[in-house]
């Protein structure tokens, strides 16, 4: 009971010092901080937009990436593979989550960020450039890029939690939909993954709030340009680089109140993201109980 | 077995009686600050600790704003800064603070152009330009202009900055607002700006190799990082109107052209004397004028005294300037104004 307690208190003690702290920014901005545009820690204008827009996209094509190739590892690792490769391959994909993100960032720079500007990125404009989110000049460095490297960092996640949630469906299950005459495919597709929903679910949204407090390596791939573009090529930001980029040399008071506040907003995306999912999951589970 | 670890631990806990009692005796002087200055102050904390191991300098390079801030609460002996307080800043401070400059420091331009091998001359016109976005592609007039007979390739530029809040940033801008009055009013100077084009790379090493990999990019490193990593940079026009190649001696004659104010908080991009490389900046160490503590106050006097006559000739190997022979003795005549209690 204590403990749970003091769990409480540090939460609000995080929100407590972030408003402390962010005060004077926002006593200046209000809600305008949330919508501003501009970044200027010369002239002392400062908008949020641009970093949360930049997480989200980031974060999204992250997950647009990692879910089908995490999922699709967890159920051939759980299901189809042979229990002595499954278990070496679940050990090699839970290194992948041991991997730091600084290492993430070098293999982005020196590996992804070429292949982006080089294949990727041409490939893309040339095929998809009718639509918008395709256009511009491929730097290398950008939205796209960010996505792919948080992709790898979060695919961990979701095999390893989706896995141990495949394996635990279950025995009559499986047997239940063989029985019905169902195809392996068909047993994986009708029986297990509806029943394995809710801990998929909710691995994905572990992963997604990992992507949306990642720093170093995003910072590093980037482009670090606090603009929003509709093109993924372009180069975006997101609110954990620009805390971890300017943090140490902002100099006036309003200039760190601003960053501050840029982590409470941080912190506010990602308890609306936190709550979208319980919301969900809780959804899922009602609506599991009206049909059996 | 059991003896084994029982000896071991016995050994531990005198090992660490033994280290605490040694370090009692040596005495622990914390600084905190700029990035920018951190190789060659950390080669002198380790020179000056050879020469008097009585007292230990601990410094923390957290960035010039840290430094400032920390100085300011009192948090440390010392701070760093890359670019001087502001009267406000000063204001701010509990107590009357003294800017002692250390080292010069320059701020190159880095290219990558694959076509031309040859070292490339900018104007400040040019330089500006690029960095508002007004010049975009390489083989531009302004740019053509001061590389006769290279054949620059009619390629969009790709411009490269810093994301990171530093010191290098400061200089750079200090220096392109001094040059061009539009930069001035959009953007101005300091240790992060609102970048009118570019992308972002973090530290030195970001933007070095964005540089390398993005064909035709352009970016800014200090001298020594462009130097140790053999990154190609260009001569940079200066008030005079010369083209001129940063090496210690033209930062140091930048430093010897400018006028000095008494408290030394002084900028000195863009100076007037016909070597001076434009693109220069002194370093501070922060002291506060009325020194608490006798003992911690003795040994920083000791120490900046050594820096500024034996500690000065380890700054050009690693990519810095020494203080011009005048401005030595000038910074050395105001260190007496630190009061001891």
């Amino acid at each position: 009971m204590g403990f749970a307690l003091s769990i409480l208190a540090i939460v609000l003690g995080f929100v407590g010092t972030l408003l402390w702290n962010s005060r004077f920014a926002l006593h200046k901005f209000g809600w305008s901080f949330l919508w501003g545009q501009t970044w200027d820690p010369v002239a002392e204008i400062f908008g949020a937009l641009p970093f949360v827009y930049g997480t989200l996209v980031t974060s999204a094509v992250g997950l647009l990436i990692a879910v089908p190739l995490g999922l699709g590892t967890a159920i051939f690792l759980a299901e189809l593979a042979p229990p002595r490769l499954s278990e070496s391959l679940s050990f090699l994909v839970e290194l992948l989550a041991a991997i730091p993100s600084v290492i993430y960032g070098l293999v982005g720079v020196f590996v992804v960020v070429p292949w982006v500007r080089t294949a990727v990125g041409p490939t893309l404009s040339a095929v998809l450039g009718w639509f918008p989110l395709f256009q511009g000049t491929p730097y290398g460095v950008g939205l796209l890029t960010a996505g792919i490297i948080l992709a790898a960092m979060i695919v961990p996640f979701i095999t390893t939690v989706s896995r141990e949630v495949l394996l635990a469906v279950p025995r009559s299950q499986r047997e239940a939909a063989l029985a019905m005459g169902a195809t392996h495919w068909e047993t994986v597709w009708t029986a297990i993954l509806p029943y394995a929903r809710s801990g998929i679910v909710g691995s994905i949204f572990l992963a997604l709030a990992r992507a949306l407090g990642e720093t170093m390596a995003v910072t590093m791939v980037v482009g670090n340009r606090p603009e929003i573009k509709a093109s993924l090529l372009e180069p975006g930001y997101t609110m954990a680089a620009v805390l971890a980029n300017e943090f140490t040399e902002a100099t006036s008071d309003l200039y760190l109140h601003a960053l501050v506040e840029i982590g409470l907003v941080l912190f506010g995306v990602t308890f609306l993201v936190n709550g979208i999912a319980r919301l969900m999951l809780f959804k899922m589970g009602h609506g599991q109980e009206l049909r059996a | 077995m059991k003896r084994w670890a029982f000896q071991s631990i016995v050994a531990a806990v005198i090992l660490s009686v033994c280290a605490s009692a040694w370090a009692g005796k040596i005495l622990l002087i914390n600084g905190a600050g700029a990035t920018f200055p951190y190789p060659i102050y950390s080669k002198w904390f380790s020179e000056y600790a050879k020469l008097n191991n009585s007292v230990n300098f601990n410094y923390q390079s957290i960035g010039s704003g840290g430094g400032i801030r920390q100085i300011t609460a009192q948090t440390v002996d010392f701070g760093a800064t890359d670019g001087p307080m502001n009267d406000e800043q000063m204001q701010k401070a509990p107590a009357p603070i003294l800017h002692v400059p250390t080292v010069l420091g320059g701020v190159v331009p880095i290219y990558s152009l694959p076509e031309v091998s040859e070292k490339l001359n900018f104007t400040q016109a040019a330089l500006a330009g690029i960095f508002l976005g007004k010049i975009s592609t390489w083989n531009h007039p302004e740019i053509a202009k001061a590389n006769p007979g290279v054949a620059l390739p009619n390629k969009p530029i790709v411009v490269v900055h810093r994301s990171d809040g530093s010191g290098t940033t400061f200089v750079w801008t200090d220096f392109l607002s001094s040059v061009s009055a539009e930069w001035k009013a959009k953007v101005g100077k300091s240790t992060s700006v609102n970048w009118p084009v570019g992308l972002g790379g973090k530290g030195n090493e970001g933007v070095a190799g964005l540089v390398k990999q993005t064909p035709y990019a352009i970016g800014y490193t200090e001298l020594g990082y462009a130097t140790n990593n053999k990154i190609p940079y260009s001569k940079v026009q200066n008030r005079a109107g010369e083209f001129v190649d940063c090496t210690a001696q033209t930062i140091s004659s930048a430093a010897a052209s400018a006028k000095m104010p008494k408290d030394f908080r002084v900028s000195i991009v863009n100076a007037a004397g016909q070597d001076a490389y434009p693109i220069s900046s002194f370093t501070w160490l922060l002291v506060y004028r009325e020194q608490t503590d006798r003992v911690k106050g003795e040994e920083i006097m000791k120490f900046l005294h050594w820096m500024l006559k034996d500690g000065q000739r380890y700054s050009e190997p690693l990519g810095y300037a020494p203080l011009p022979p005048d401005v030595a003795r000038m910074v050395e005549e105001s260190l007496d104004q630190i009061k001891l209690p």
